[in-house]
């Protein structure tokens, strides 16, 4: 792949990227960061991929370390998100049938000016 | 009709599964913007990445040798090992310092990628393209794994979180930054020396990323994490330019964009620059408090039971929970609070600050784990126009967030800063173990209030013989 191509990937990459995240609510926001952070381990390849050309016993012992770093920062990446996103999941509450956002079921009071939800 | 065939045939399968891979992280990724679709988001991603793995795995000569697909097996194995359990057994008050822990790890093994490909193709012979990425992946990676490193250990308590500052601090990590940097343009130049520059640039950058860390206090933790966190993404999209690997580059450079967009709104919550935030932390000018402490006037302490009918009798509570709640465990123990002024008619609502803990979303992370109702979770804009009408406002182990100097006092260090106003409401009662001042290191006047009033002791225990006293009232 020729140098300019693989620039025009990285900046679209980075738009992606600014357009991917720019309407997270902040509830999310660690989730997010933990769910990122496990996809920059993705650098695991580049030790798999360099593995086969390493000499000597300093550049083997560095890529197995390079392998397992990248190893623990996707699986325990992944792994912590999926536990801190499986708190945010809605238990099955009985009272929680009418609508999920705005209106649910506060106590009878003269809906003040707050009480709109998602505004700002 | 013959077309398709020879397009499929031109089509390296390992490309194609690469594609697949960084669609599926950007799919999972955009399913994590949203509480609904964020675990699926979370597995779609975690797929792509295995597909990544087992694409590479495939490529011609990656498992040549004898000995190199038992020591690739062996960093897999034991990365696994060392990931699960860790992943597994960590509690969700520790959940920055895992983070940063799993980022740290990201980062060095982008600079021991870097330092290897630097042995290997250029000893003069390849000065192409890959080099300027390849040392830019070596001094971002070694930044990032040292400089998450020193994060844990502030984080975890091994290292105290205060910030540490030493002298000429400025001139160093400029002085360190220019010497990774020449290090880096005499390696891409000259064909000298290499193995001696390459470890240059390695080290050099190694304490550039502890001396960047160490003087940044508690409270700009989290915007330090994320913004290390983009670096590693960014580091790994340069290692793929080198690699010539397309899955890498996609991959870290929307984490090294989405990163980025993070850091700034992070630091945005908190009125600062993230300049600002790394050349130096709050709580630089502590030496000089704005005020002397003494002319603050007396604290007012009270009791669980004092608390529990005021509690009983408000119509509004708002409970603003901040890293207190997380040291303590309390998180609970403030669900079973909710829920009895909930039984007592109390309409309760939680105070969000955008910064409140370590982390953004720390403390909606810790509510949702005791499961209070995220319809209750309110962030600091929708809030603050509520205390006008809340009779009492239950500050637990939040300080900086709250206090008012960062509106009132220009000679703070956190002037500027937006906080949750409770003072605004009726009274305020904070739940603090001692008078010790927060992570920042500032006095906080709202505890010197006539409408504040202090319940000392463990967050937990605390609210605990609340709930204790309202159910017996």
């Amino acid at each position: 792949m020729s140098t300019i191509t693989e620039i025009a990937i990285l900046v679209l990459a980075a738009f992606v990227g600014f357009e991917v995240i720019s309407k997270v609510p902040n509830t999310l926001h660690t989730p997010l960061m933990s769910g990122t952070n496990a996809i920059h381990g993705i650098v695991l390849l580049g030790g798999l991929l360099l593995m086969h050309e390493a000499h000597g016993v300093l550049e083997h012992v560095l890529l197995v370390i390079a392998i397992m770093f990248g190893t623990i920062n996707i699986i325990g990446g992944f792994f912590v998100t999926d536990r801190m996103l499986g708190m945010f999941k809605r238990k099955p509450e009985p009272e929680a049938a009418p609508a999920e956002e705005g209106g649910v079921a506060e106590p009878k009071q003269v809906p003040s000016a707050g009480s709109d939800g998602k505004g700002a | 009709m013959l077309a398709p065939a020879v397009f499929l045939q031109r089509l390296n399968f390992i490309d194609a599964c690469y594609i697949v891979a960084f669609s599926m992280f950007i799919y999972g990724m955009s399913g994590l913007t949203g509480p609904r679709t964020a675990v699926g988001g979370n597995k779609i991603a975690a797929t792509g990445m295995a597909i990544a793995v087992i694409a590479t795995l495939l490529t011609p000569h990656v498992l040549s040798g004898s000995a190199t697909p038992w020591l690739i097996a062996l960093g897999l194995v034991l990365g696994t090992a060392i990931g699960i359990p860790t992943a597994l057994n960590v509690r969700m008050t520790a959940m920055p310092q895992m983070v940063a822990l799993f980022n740290g790890v990201g980062g060095g093994a982008v600079a021991i990628i870097a330092w290897i490909e630097y042995r290997h193709r250029f000893g003069g012979l390849y000065p192409e393209k890959t080099e300027i990425p390849t040392l830019f992946a070596a001094i971002v990676g070694s930044i990032s794994f040292w400089g998450s490193g020193i994060a844990f250990g502030k984080l975890q308590a091994i290292l105290p979180s205060r910030p540490i500052k030493l002298p000429f601090q400025a001139f160093i990590n400029a002085g360190l930054f220019v010497i990774a940097v020449a290090s880096a343009i005499v390696l891409a130049s000259g064909t000298h020396s290499q193995a001696l520059f390459i470890l240059g640039v390695l080290v050099a950058a190694a304490l550039l990323g502890i001396m960047v860390v160490l003087p940044i206090g508690g409270a700009d933790m989290p915007v330090v994490i994320s913004l290390l966190n983009a670096f590693t993404g960014l580091s790994a999209a340069a290692t793929g330019i080198a690699l010539n690997n397309t899955a890498m580059i996609v991959a870290g450079m929307i984490v090294g964009a989405s990163g980025t967009i993070l850091t700034n709104l992070m630091a945005k919550a908190m009125n600062r620059s993230v300049p600002a935030i790394v050349a130096g932390g709050f709580g630089g000018e502590i030496a000089a408090p704005a005020r002397g402490d003494t002319d603050r006037g007396p604290v007012r302490s009270t009791t669980p039971d004092d608390v529990a009918i005021q509690l009983s009798y408000a119509r509004q509570v708002v409970i603003a929970p901040g890293y207190g709640m997380a040291v303590a465990q309390a998180q609970y123990a403030v669900r079973d609070l909710e829920k009895a002024l909930e039984a007592k008619g109390v309409r309760v609502l939680f105070a969000i600050h955008p910064v409140a803990g370590r982390m953004p979303g720390h403390m909606n992370v810790l509510l949702a784990e005791s499961q209070v109702p995220y319809e209750l979770l309110k962030a600091m804009d929708e809030v603050n126009p509520e205390f006008q009408r809340t009779d009492v406002t239950l500050v637990i182990g939040a300080n900086d967030v709250t206090n008012p100097a960062a509106k009132n006092e220009p000679g703070s260090p956190i002037y500027g800063m937006p906080i949750l106003e409770v003072s605004k409401s009726k009274s305020v009662i904070v739940l603090k173990r001692s008078m010790a001042s927060g992570f920042a290191g500032i006095d906080n006047p709202l505890f010197y209030e006539p409408e504040t009033s202090m319940l000392f002791g463990d967050a937990k225990q605390s609210v605990s013989e609340v709930t204790a006293a309202i159910a017996s009232l």
